[in-house]
């Protein structure tokens, strides 16, 4: 089945999406091409060919009817389609692995509920998250000062970080790599380069990286090895030269 | 009169309908009242026109086969010139400005203001320029 | 008019739109202007302005397309690109696209449509005009501040647009602006209901009212429940940023999602106010060059009617990625808005179906509009279901989709100028100048959001000046430039075709063999529109005086049986109880 641009994405849930995408694209192509057909050929039909008047006709009742129900039809059924996929995204399934993402102006923090583990970065130097391949991971949103947007385009999901209140969500990636992540909702003067990635590594890696990051986090708050850069409290410049003023 | 109040009715209901489904449903509050303020703003003038709509004969507007000598007769006043409205809308600019630029812009805009408002009136009742 | 004076119809020249009133006398030059209470000069004057301001908005758009041409373009700096896709958003949707058709076309064309002297407050109207145009001042002013205009987007997402993350005049002169040009619409709102409830001419009852009235009926119906809402939405806004309120930050207690709440509430039938008048325009268009009346008229007003009831309970499918709003209520009333737009498209090519179909600019246009606003709906189909939204939300997919359907409603918006224009001056456009900038907007429209829809779908978040981490992109940008180029172009042809066309083609009352009331009078119609107005037995009352022998006929072509009415007419039938006749009916017999 064509993908109609959209990708399959690295988690279950992205896979779901991708398959209501193709769904809605297939009844998309079919009705868009049937009224660009018939509107196609009444262009090329019915072209003026002198000064008659045509038939007055105004009312089709059959016609009519088709073209009510048959999309309220339609329509029914892909919302159908929509709940099931809607479900799967919005229900969060119990699990160990838990991830606290802030956002803030203009970057990311990473940290690890019951460790000592944090990751955070801004603007260009982005951080990495790093979570566990084939496992259910519980992501809490948050923000500490305007709105932000956590969007990855492999998991075909975006959530909005909102302050005050705690979005919630699960992603379960099944492709091990690394992927790039950006804030989707404008935020400020940095917005465009408000940078992070997301590292999927099997369990006993994961496990390896957040003991070691872990301890590493306990003896000092500073820079861990995947830790690009701490949260100094004052905004950093991007890395391209050019800037606002 | 009677279509344009079964009109505004029907969307009053619809909204009321909808507005209690949401409320019920997602007992977000601010979504319920302005869906229940839409309701009733729909309700007020469609209930108005509905009572009138009982109570005067049809107008040639709504008689499907009425003539256009019946609708002979003075529609209604119309200035054909006023300086107010700009006089108002300058007011209205300064006014504005006052809430970014400073308060003194008030001067000038309530003084415009003001005066259109009392200008229009007495325009309107004199029956002046119509 | 010698013409016209058939004696088989009825016509009065009584007072009616005319009557007691001498022949306008007054002020002349920028004081006739500036005093002026006819709702045609008011309206050109909104057309002129509302035009400036798409070329103004056009500008930041070709600036915003020059500097994402390249993925670390140097042309704006982070900050000026904040500012011009917010004055862009701004521009075009609060000062174009509404005002051109509630203000513009609307308040020209629908007095005349429905034979009424003048609208029904026209100090009023002239007032909302003065609001209109100091609301646009004042937005851009902004530039003219040492902040810079307001760079928070056009959707002002609390607590980005508080006082601390965007200090500065600009914001607040967005606030001003916004403020003014409310009351203006409202204003509007309020005439043009009134206009249509209380000043139609005998014989016009609701039922035979061109569509392009009962849009623009709807259009002031969703003005008056919307826009009182977003005008309380900016004072809170502005109490925030001053007087240390605090009901969009949490600092105080309050919440954030209320002002998105608030702002939707407004922003979706928004799209609506914004759309219905051109669909109208576009339903207007098709009719008269396909010699034919307007296919399912009945449905078209039911599916006019439904948009406008739907859209309240749809605004928070801009916000499925708060994460806080219910999902399914939201899903279904917004995929169900597909129905009515679905039965609009089908009646416009019904109505083009076995008729005589002339390819003017003006036909050119709405068809052209009818394809791009196609591909605009098919699209937000997709955005309607919530795992979607959460996929593609704020990507440029979204952008694409929306540029799709503004840039279909700029379509039939040229249509209607073409097509009314010679009505409102008496002169007719070039036509081969209208063909050259039709095509280079159809295609230039495509060209540029085809790319944007890849772009989306390939990640590519909105309101970005910089994509250094996605280089691939530059291709599908470029394209999406030259798009944009073309587009500005065709622009620069319509100016250039208005100032050649100046006073060359004089139109005559019914260039087209239209259909609706204002082509009865003259070009340009009188002060107070008519000398005199025909029997109204239909909704095309000078078509019936034209053709007397080619009445709507009630059923469709080839059904023998007699005539029923569909069930959606019969919908609407309950609406019209008391009305033994439909307006077709009667010509039927």
């Amino acid at each position: 089945m064509p993908s109609f641009g959209a990708q399959k994405g690295v988690t279950s849930e992205s896979s779901s999406v991708f398959h209501l995408w193709q769904g809605f694209s297939i009844g998309a192509v079919v009705i868009g091409g049937f009224v660009v057909v018939i509107f196609v050929y009444a262009i090329v039909r019915f072209r003026r060919k002198g000064d008659n008047i045509p038939r007055q006709s105004q009312y089709h009742l059959p016609a009519e009817v088709a073209y009510t129900v048959v999309p309220i039809l339609v329509v029914f059924g892909l919302f159908a389609a929509t709940l099931v996929v809607e479900n799967k995204e919005v229900s969060n399934p119990k699990t160990d692995v838990i991830v606290n993402v802030n956002a803030f102006q203009w970057g990311w923090k990473f940290t690890y509920p019951g460790t000592h583990t944090s990751v955070i970065g801004q603007t260009t130097q982005a951080p990495t998250m790093v979570i566990p391949v084939n496992t259910n991971v519980h992501i809490n949103l948050t923000s500490t000062d305007v709105l932000h947007g956590f969007y990855v385009k492999e998991f075909n999901f975006s959530r909005y970080a909102l302050p005050g209140v705690l979005n919630q969500f699960t992603i379960n990636a099944v492709k091990t790599g690394t992927f790039f992540g950006q804030c989707t909702q404008l935020c400020g003067l940095y917005h465009s380069l408000m940078f992070f990635n997301v590292k999927v590594v099997t369990m006993p890696e994961y496990t390896a990286w957040l003991a070691k990051t872990s301890n590493a986090s306990t003896s000092s708050a500073a820079a861990t090895a995947t830790n690009q850069q701490t949260n100094t409290g004052v905004p950093t410049k991007p890395a391209t030269s050019q800037g606002g003023n | 009169m009677k279509v344009e109040a079964k009109i505004l009715l029907s969307l009053g209901t619809f909204f009321g309908v909808m507005c209690a489904v949401y409320w019920n449903w997602s007992l977000e509050n601010a979504g319920g009242v302005m869906m229940f303020a839409g309701m009733l703003l729909c309700f007020l003038p469609g209930s108005y026109y509905y009572w009138w709509s009982r109570r005067m004969k049809v107008r040639p507007e709504d008689d499907p086969n009425s003539t256009q000598s019946e609708g002979a007769g003075v529609v209604g006043s119309f200035p054909s010139t006023s300086i107010f409205p700009f006089m108002l809308g300058m007011g209205a600019f300064f006014v504005v400005l006052a809430l970014v630029f400073g308060i003194w812009f008030l001067v000038p805009g309530l003084f415009l203001a003001v005066w259109a408002f009392l200008g229009a009136t007495a325009e309107g009742r004199r029956g002046g320029h119509v | 008019m010698a013409d016209l004076l058939n004696p088989a119809a009825e016509l009065a020249d009584d007072g009616h739109g005319h009557g007691h009133h001498e022949e306008h006398h007054g002020p002349t030059g920028i004081l006739k202007w500036m005093t002026t209470t006819d709702h045609k000069i008011i309206g050109l004057s909104y057309t002129v302005t509302s035009v400036a301001m798409l070329v103004i908005g056009g500008l930041f758009a070709e600036i915003i397309r020059a500097q994402l041409a390249t993925p670390d373009g140097h042309l704006v700096s982070l900050a000026q690109y904040n500012e011009l896709f917010t004055m862009h958003g701004s521009v075009m949707i609060y000062l174009f696209a509404g005002p051109f058709a509630f203000g513009g076309l609307a308040n020209i064309i629908v007095p005349i449509q429905i034979g009424a002297p003048d609208m029904a407050f026209p100090r009023l109207n002239a007032l909302s005009y003065w609001l209109y145009l100091t609301g646009a001042i004042t937005m851009l002013l902004g530039f003219f501040t040492s902040g810079g205009a307001a760079n928070f987007g056009w959707v002002a997402y609390a607590p980005l647009s508080n006082s601390l993350n965007t200090p500065g005049a600009g914001a607040d002169l967005w606030i001003g602006g916004l403020l003014l040009t409310g009351f203006s619409a409202i204003f509007t709102g309020v005439n043009l209901t009134a206009t249509i409830f209380y000043l139609r001419a005998p014989g016009m009852t609701m039922f035979r009212m061109p569509i392009f009235t009962w849009n623009m009926l709807v259009t002031a119906i969703l003005i008056l429940l919307a826009f009182p809402v977003l005008t309380a939405g900016l004072i809170m806004l502005y109490c925030d940023r001053h007087f240390g309120t605090h009901i969009f930050s949490t600092a105080g207690g309050g919440v954030p999602v209320l002002w998105q709440h608030i702002f939707w509430f407004w922003g979706h039938p928004e799209v609506y106010i914004l759309a219905l008048p051109f669909f109208g325009m576009a339903t207007e268009i098709i009719a008269v060059f396909s010699k034919k009346p307007v296919f399912g008229y009945k449905s078209m007003v039911f599916a006019t009617l439904s948009i406008g009831a739907l859209s309240l309970g749809v605004w928070a499918h801009h916000m499925f990625t708060t994460g806080v709003v219910l999902l399914p209520f939201f899903s279904i009333m917004s995929l169900l808005i597909a129905v009515p737009t679905g039965i609009k498209i089908f009646n416009w090519i019904g109505t083009m179906w076995r008729g005589e179909l002339w390819f003017s600019t003006a036909m050119l246009m709405s068809l052209g509009f009818l394809f791009t606003f196609l591909i605009g709906g098919l699209t937000g189909v997709y955005l309607a279901s919530p795992p979607l939204d959460f996929f593609t939300h704020d990507t440029y997919f979204v952008v694409a989709h929306f540029h799709s359907i503004v840039m279909a409603l700029v379509l039939a918006g040229m249509g209607g100028l073409y097509f009314w224009g010679p009505k409102i001056t008496g002169y007719m456009l070039n036509e081969r100048l209208g063909k050259a900038q039709f095509w280079l907007l159809f295609i230039g429209t495509q060209v540029f959001t085809f790319p944007q829809y890849i772009l989306g779908l390939d990640g590519m978040p909105r309101r970005v000046p910089l994509y250094i981490h996605n280089p691939e992109w530059k291709m599908l940008n470029e394209w999406s430039t030259i798009g944009a180029v073309m587009v500005g172009i065709s622009t620069i042809i319509f100016v250039v075709n208005v100032g050649y066309s100046w006073k060359r083609y004089p139109a005559g009352d019914n260039p087209w063999d239209a259909q609706t009331l204002e082509w009865f009078t003259t070009s340009p119609p009188p002060h107070h529109n008519f000398y005199r107005l025909p029997q109204i037995r239909s909704e095309r009352p000078t078509w019936d005086y034209n053709h007397p022998e080619h009445k709507s006929l009630a059923h469709g072509a080839g059904a023998g049986a007699e005539h029923q009415p569909t069930p959606l007419a019969a919908a609407v039938t309950v609406l019209e109880h008391g009305q033994d006749e439909g307006p077709n009916e009667g010509a039927n017999e």
